[in-house]
């Protein structure tokens, strides 16, 4: 029932101008993969590649070990949610999903029970007679979804198929199709340029950038170990603090860093030479408001947001950086205030000045 | 500067019993608006509603143009229902000419925006040069030049004869072929519907294509199911109008049969017909009766299409 996907050099060109450069990619049956990344980097160009609508300019996509570049859209066991549902406004939600059945020829009771199947596994049963101008968004998703299921296919592919609902639609639509991933059993390809969706639905991220693969990994693995700053900052929220940084010493037995005017000495060893300038990268959540180890010193507060459960607290490092903490639960912290911003030294990302992990 | 607050000091007093001269005064507050609207009222007034309310008039007359009209009550009705052969052959060609010219030209005009929207280059510069024969189609010099092309020894014939050996008959002067010849000839003004299907097709977002070809979809169930449907308001639009336009027609006919609807009446349009009466022989009063008859016939028809809009049209709203 699912599909393994193997992409191979894959490139797009529009004209001469190439946005897609040379993707690979392999996708295990069924895993459930994101596509992430920045608007414009190429999402749903590789996902509408896969599925067919977009031609492969060069190198090979395969599913299931054989090669399906030229195979029509509808010949590649694949079904699609779009971003706009694209349900027909002419049929009702019935015709809407029974279509493809009816295009393929399948005999009338067949299509009776899948589509009520369908609709079962959705709880769209009594929306059926309706038109799809008769539905709330979350309902249109629902068929939408209910049109991919219907045809039964070994692989799925979302566009961004949530961005149009409200906060609370999407946090149980997002619980919905990670359930009907458990109980299909699909090879699933999901894009979404919201982070937080890739973290809480994926076995496996694919982040993008400008058409290229930044990083590939489990949402924790990305999470723990970016393999560089772009993927550490697209990872988790707020965003990782960036502090402009300096190799002071590479010596092995005093590793040194400059960081916000302070000497840091770190435990493993650093990719770079003596004097260079490096990011350091610490998460919002690693800084506490407290001298315990590694310290940036004193910071003046900038601005508190709270958040009931935690509070943000935006703050100016005595060089004039500026550096985020996330605190757990609610704190007495106000504006002009200073505090000391303590951190476990085994949890700051070293990347030198290309972005690289270092 | 100076500010002058007279025309707005009316309105700010609070409402009081009615004043003398009110009338007066709010017609002189609002003569620039009516000026404004001058060309307009006369044109609707003068032009159209007058005329039309005379003709009612004259249609229950004997009215010739020469002497005074005298009431002759539902007279022409009668005779136009009762005893007119000439009406009843007019309304056949009508007829004909409508039921076969308004499907081909949609057709085509269809067809045409369909491989315009296929997205050409250039696109503005092809859609203006097709909307050119709409803007000449319905012309004198046009309909003359189509006189000569399909004439015995016209170009067409001469073609065929070059081409197939074929001998062509008159395609104008003969009783058999002088309406088809017309009805093919207004599928050329095929301009106005082509540009409202383009800006319907236009209408229809790519990725409900997209869902029917993964859908398995070919082309032709793409044209059926998606874009036939989604294309009904525009359809039934230019079906509308194109169907109004084809029981008005009346230059082609009247050029290529020199204003005689022959040969045997086989190009006598009911417009032709009515201009014959007026004109040739000065029944304004009966020409009157006939307009008005037009006038029912194709109110019915339009109601008729409104009606079963609800049937076939989809509306997305
Ligand atoms: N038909 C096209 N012709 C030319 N360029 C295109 C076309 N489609 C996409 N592009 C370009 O390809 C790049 C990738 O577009 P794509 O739609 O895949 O981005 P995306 O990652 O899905 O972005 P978003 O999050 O905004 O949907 C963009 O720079 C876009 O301008
Ligand atoms: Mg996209």
């Amino acid at each position: 029932m699912a599909s393994s996907i193997n992409l191979a050099k894959i490139e797009k060109r529009f004209g001469s101008v190439e946005v897609i450069h040379g993707i690979d990619l392999a996708i295990e049956p069924g895993e459930f993969t994101v596509f992430v990344g920045p608007s414009g980097c190429g999402k749903s160009t590789l996902l509408r590649m896969i599925a067919g609508l977009e031609d492969i300019s060069a190198g090979e996509l395969s599913i299931d070990g054989e090669r399906v570049n030229e195979v029509p859209a509808s010949k590649r066991g694949i079904a699609m949610v779009f971003q706009s549902y694209a349900l027909y406004p002419h049929m009702n939600v019935y015709k809407n999903l029974a279509f493809g059945l009816q295009t393929a020829g399948y005999p009338k009771a067949e299509i009776e029970a899948r589509v009520k199947k369908a609709a079962d596994i959705l709880q769209i049963g009594h929306l059926l007679q309706r038109r799809p101008k008769a539905l709330s968004g979350g309902q249109r998703q629902r068929v939408a979804i209910g049109r991919a299921i219907v045809r039964e296919p070994k692989i799925f592919l979302f566009d961004e198929p949530l961005s149009n609902l409200d906060a609370e639609l999407r946090v149980q639509m997002r619980v919905e199709i990670a359930k009907l991933h458990q109980t299909l059993g699909s090879t699933m390809i999901y894009v979404t340029h919201d982070q937080v969706e890739a973290m809480t639905m994926a076995d496996k991220i694919v982040v993008l950038r400008d058409g290229r693969i930044m990083q590939v990994g489990r949402p924790l693995d990305l999470y723990n170990n970016p393999a560089n700053q772009f993927v550490a900052g697209f990872i988790g929220s707020p965003k990782m603090n960036f502090l402009k940084a300096r190799l002071a010493d590479s010596d092995p037995s005093r590793r040194t860093i400059e960081v916000a005017g302070r000497a840091l000495t770190l435990e493993r060893p650093l990719a770079a030479r003596t004097g260079e300038p490096l990011v350091f990268g610490l998460r919002p959540e690693h800084v506490e408001a407290r001298d315990n180890g590694a310290s940036l010193g004193e910071a003046s507060v900038q601005l508190v947001e709270h958040l009931g459960g935690s509070t943000v607290v935006y703050t100016s490092t005595a060089d004039g950086q500026s550096a985020t903490l996330l605190l757990d639960g609610q704190r007495h912290i106000r504006a002009g205030e200073r505090l000391p911003l303590g951190f476990d030294v085994e949890r700051a990302h070293v990347f030198g000045e290309d972005g690289r992990r270092v | 500067m100076t500010v002058h607050p007279t025309v707005w000091v009316d309105e700010v007093r609070p409402a009081a019993a009615p004043r003398r001269g009110t009338l007066r005064r709010m017609l002189a507050r609002n003569a620039p608006g009516y000026l404004f609207l001058a060309p307009w009222l006369i044109g609707f007034f003068g032009l159209t509603l007058g005329p039309a309310l005379v003709s009612l008039y004259l249609s229950f007359t004997n009215y010739d143009l020469l002497r005074a009209p005298d009431w002759v009550g539902a007279a022409n009705y009668v005779r136009i229902a009762t005893d007119d052969p000439k009406f009843a052959a007019a309304m056949r060609v009508t007829f004909i000419y409508v039921v076969l010219s308004v499907p081909l030209k949609l057709v085509f005009a269809l067809a045409v925006a369909m491989a315009f929207n296929r997205g050409i280059r250039g696109l503005t510069v092809y859609r203006a040069i097709f909307y050119l024969p709409s803007l000449l189609g319905g012309s004198v010099a046009i309909a003359v030049l189509w006189r000569q092309l399909f004439a015995s020894d016209g170009l067409v014939n001469m073609l065929l004869w070059k081409a197939f050996g074929i001998e062509g008959p008159s395609w104008v002067s003969n009783p058999d072929y002088s309406l088809y010849t017309l009805v093919v000839l207004s599928i050329w003004q095929f301009g106005s519907p082509m540009i409202i299907f383009l800006a319907g097709l236009r209408q229809i977002p790519t990725d409900m294509y997209e869902a029917a070809e993964i859908d398995g979809a070919g082309k032709v169930r793409q044209f059926f199911k998606i874009t036939l449907p989604l294309l009904t308001p525009v359809v039934f639009f230019n079906a509308v109008i194109q169907t109004i336009e084809a029981f008005k027609a009346f230059t082609p006919a009247f050029i290529i049969s020199e204003g005689t609807g022959g040969p045997i009446n086989s190009t006598l349009f009911y417009t032709l017909y009515l201009y014959q009466e007026a004109f040739g022989f000065f029944r304004m009063g009966y020409a009157a009766a006939l307009a008005w008859i037009l006038l029912v016939i194709i109110a019915l028809f339009t109601a008729f299409s409104f009606l079963s809009a609800r049937y076939w049209v989809h509306y997305d709203d």
